[in-house]
């Protein structure tokens, strides 16, 4: 017999109401643009046009800098802890009301399976502001340093893989400590943020709080260097994350980077192997890969790597690839033309350069852009493929014989966001995560995300830190030597 | 035969409608019984402004043994609680809120009732009171990272210490602030996953009523918060002496017909139970100001600390 087959089951549309064209929201309204051009956002699933949308010139990045400013100055600034908590709240609330249309919306824009944009994606996102709306007026109490103040007008930047949650990590810590914020959404995924400002209309938002210009790199860059700005918070790759620092210094702009990650997920010989499988999976291929702290450098001692990599397969031949609006879909689509053209290209490295490459038998769409899961076993540290991020449902298999080289191959690399330890002995677990120049380390479990739990990294993965009682930090200035 | 003349009901104005009387009852275990005891007591409205106190309603009068029903139901309320994400706590405590300011209309009139406040006034109390909760919504959650932390101890060992819940809480609840000091007072306990056993005001007992109509439509489990209107006198020593109670908070004491908190804090001495004593200094009890900034202190009262050692190493 061979494995269960499954009958569709497709999350309805019905519930997304799209609009044919998108403004930029600024000032509270939406508006058109100045500079007058214009770009579409496709399902990468099927490459079905989703709408257009604003392209944001300078002139609008400008106009939306003045709108946050004046909200700064006026309204938002005298505001109280216990008010903006207030309307961080409702927006929580609406976020779980609309819940499912957040989550389809997301689904279709993005390409991802529709039950992590349901179960990961948006209650998370929603949770992100419950939690941050009780700091509002708390922030005495974080351990900042004595009376903590807004940094006042924020320019922040996020990218594709998780569209909505990238703008709640944004959002939500920035307005609890009485920023306003112009934030830019990727080029191929703006509509859930323009879906957030309508829902900012519902909560009663002052205007100006928060501005959505949509747009690709260039209106980017126009707000990272917009001298009304005093944040910058960026969510990216790590060369543009190099740029942005470039860009900002000697000026009095201060920035949080989260930027890319080559974590290595290390799996000791006394690991519980069916869950650490679990773990591999979720770990690489959670969200297609698209995520900088994917577990993309698996790290096996030499003892059990061939059990492992065995099971390993097994476990991926069941993964069900396809409409990320079926709700048994495991793997969604690619996010677009370019990174799949990437993920191709990095994998043919990997091929040329001698490692051996094995993905389990799945028929892709014909339409859209698609990759199966891949493994590559026999990858030596010196391969592009155990350097590069990949970004992509793409696994390297190394083994080590000692906790002391597991630890060193891991450190090997210019990142250090996030690690995975798999033991089922503490203290081992503990000695390791303490080894790690990593700024999240998951024992035994993998891509867990929590608004109580700092993230961020180490070394080249960016500065800075979001969610939990240190990812305010970014966000207020307190007394004290600058 | 003559026309036979149908009794004809006078119309009446709307305002002048027959009302419906609610029946205050206790909150034991997310329901809403009468005293065991059959008791019950006349309360009558704070004088206001030359006007004389009224009857309002008659509060079931607690007994001794409703305490020690109310324990039970707390006792097998508090895993869950203590034990549910603190995101999740946070959602309930802001669902009360949420209900709170939906029957604020209500609560107004009540607490204006029972305290002799202005219609106004008593808005602005209930605002307060409805506000407080939001505060400690948003505490569940950082708690923890306030109060807790990894100890970096000289060895090769992880450290981390961890604020916990204490169990259950006996409340003596404010005689004076019939909402606000109650929300004050129970807020706090609960946020952290405590369950608690409240003694309301003894002569001012119907707003801690309709709260407990908020409670028990926000998803807060029953048996989280129960509340029980009666004679301090014969409610509070139960409480103290109760061995199942864990901490005790006697802001309530002051004001409290027949009450001395220092006898209290010694029953209380039984078993160990962390004692919030009243307000004031000397053996006088004195009612705070519950518009003041609440800080941290009534929930740090009713908090353990866990730490936890786990060696490092290969």
């Amino acid at each position: 017999m061979g494995k269960l087959e499954y009958a569709p089951a497709p999350e309805s549309r019905a519930v997304v109401d799209l609009q044919a064209s998108y403004g930029l929201f600024i000032g509270g309204e939406f508006v058109e643009g100045q500079g007058g051009s214009t770009f579409t956002t496709i399902s990468p699933a099927t490459e079905e046009v989703l709408a257009e949308v604003t392209e944001g010139s300078a002139a609008d990045v400008d106009r939306a800098v003045r709108a946050a400013r004046a909200a700064y100055r006026g309204m938002w600034g005298r505001m109280s802890g216990a008010d903006r908590g207030k309307y961080l709240f409702r927006i929580a609330r609406i976020m779980q009301e609309r819940a499912r249309e957040l989550a389809v919306l997301e689904t279709l824009d993005n390409g991802k399976p529709i039950k992590e944009s349901r179960d990961v994606d948006v209650p998370l996102a929603a949770a992100h502001f419950f939690y941050h709306a009780g700091w509002a007026d708390k922030l005495g109490y974080a351990g900042l340093g004595p009376s903590p103040r807004p940094v006042g007008v924020v320019g922040q930047v996020i990218p594709w893989n998780f569209p909505l949650l990238m703008l709640a990590w944004k959002i939500a810590p920035a307005l609890a400590c009485g920023n306003t914020v112009v934030l830019k959404p990727a080029e191929t995924t703006p509509l859930t943020a323009l879906l957030f400002a309508e829902i900012c209309q519902q909560a009663d938002l002052p205007a100006g709080v928060v501005n959505i210009v949509t747009g690709a790199g260039a209106t980017g860059q126009a707000l990272v260097e917009h001298p009304g700005i005093d944040k910058v918070a960026f969510t990216g790759s790590t060369s543009v994350g190099r740029q942005i620092a470039r860009s900002i210094a000697g000026t009095r702009k201060r920035a949080t980077l989260e930027l890319g990650g080559k974590a290595a997920n290390i799996v000791y010989d006394d690991a519980p192997i069916d869950q650490a499988v679990e773990g591999i999976v979720t770990g690489i291929f959670f969200n297609q890969g698209h995520v900088c702290c994917a577990g993309s450098r698996l790290l096996v001692q030499e003892s059990v790597a061939d059990e492992v990599v065995r099971r390993l397969k097994r476990r991926l031949e069941t993964l069900r690839v396809g409409d990320p609006l079926d709700k048994n879909t495991d793997l969604g689509a690619i996010n677009s033309a370019a990174q799949l053209e990437r993920i191709r290209e990095l994998t043919d490295i990997g091929e040329r350069e001698g490692a051996e490459r094995w993905s389990p038998a799945c028929d892709l769409p014909s339409r859209g852009f698609w990759f199966p899961p891949t493994v590559f076993t026999g990858v030596a540290q010196a391969h592009t493929i155990a350097q590069q991020e990949v970004f992509g449902p793409v696994l390297s298999v190394l083994t080590f014989r000692t906790p002391q080289e597991a630890v060193a191959k891991a450190n090997n690399t210019p990142y250090g966001l996030s690690a995975g330890v798999w033991s089922e002995k503490g203290s081992l677990i503990l000695w390791t995560a303490d080894q790690l120049r990593a700024g999240v380390v998951w024992a035994n479990t993998f891509n867990r995300f929590d608004p109580t739990s700092p993230f961020g990294g180490y070394k080249e993965s960016g500065y800075g830190r979001e969610g939990g009682r240190h990812g305010l930090e970014g966000y207020v200035t307190t007394g004290g030597h600058p | 035969m003559s026309t036979p003349t149908t009794a004809r009901t006078p119309a009446r104005r709307p305002d002048s409608r027959l009302d419906v009387r609610k029946t205050y009852k206790l909150y034991i275990g997310g329901a809403f019984p009468r005293s065991e005891s059959g008791r019950s007591y006349a309360v009558h409205s704070a004088p206001a402004a030359r006007r004389a106190p009224r009857f309002l309603a008659n509060a079931a009068q607690g007994s001794r043994k409703d305490v020690r029903d109310a324990v039970v139901a707390a006792r097998g309320a508090f895993a869950g609680w203590a034990g549910a994400t603190a995101y999740n706590r946070g959602q309930v405590l802001y669902r009360v809120a949420e209900v709170m300011e939906g029957r604020a209309e209500q609560l107004a009139a009540e607490v204006a009732d029972a305290e002799g406040l202005t219609p106004a006034r008593a808005q602005v109390v209930v605002s307060a009171a409805v506000d407080r909760w939001v505060w400690y919504a948003g505490w569940t959650d950082k708690l923890a990272q306030v109060l807790g932390g990894l100890n970096p101890v000289a060895g090769p060992y992880f450290d981390l210490s961890a604020p916990e819940p204490t169990g259950v809480v006996g409340i003596l609840a404010p005689q004076g602030s019939t909402l606000l000091g109650l929300v004050s007072v129970i807020a706090p306990a609960i946020c952290s996953g405590n369950t608690v056993v409240v003694a309301t005001s003894e002569a001012r007992p119907l707003p801690a009523v309709t709260l407990a109509e908020c409670l028990a439509t926000s998803d807060v489990p029953g048996g989280v918060v129960n509340l029980v209107t009666g004679r301090s006198v014969e409610l509070a020593p139960t409480l103290a002496s109760h061995r199942d109670i864990n901490a005790i908070d006697l802001a309530g004491a002051a004001d409290a017909v027949g009450v001395a908190w220092g006898d209290l804090e010694a029953a209380a001495a039984d078993n160990l139970k962390r004692v919030l004593r009243p307000a004031g200094t000397g053996p006088a009890a004195v009612e705070p100001d519950w518009d003041d900034d609440p800080g941290l202190t009534r929930v740090r009262a009713f908090l353990e600390t866990k730490t936890v050692w786990h060696p490092k190493g290969r």
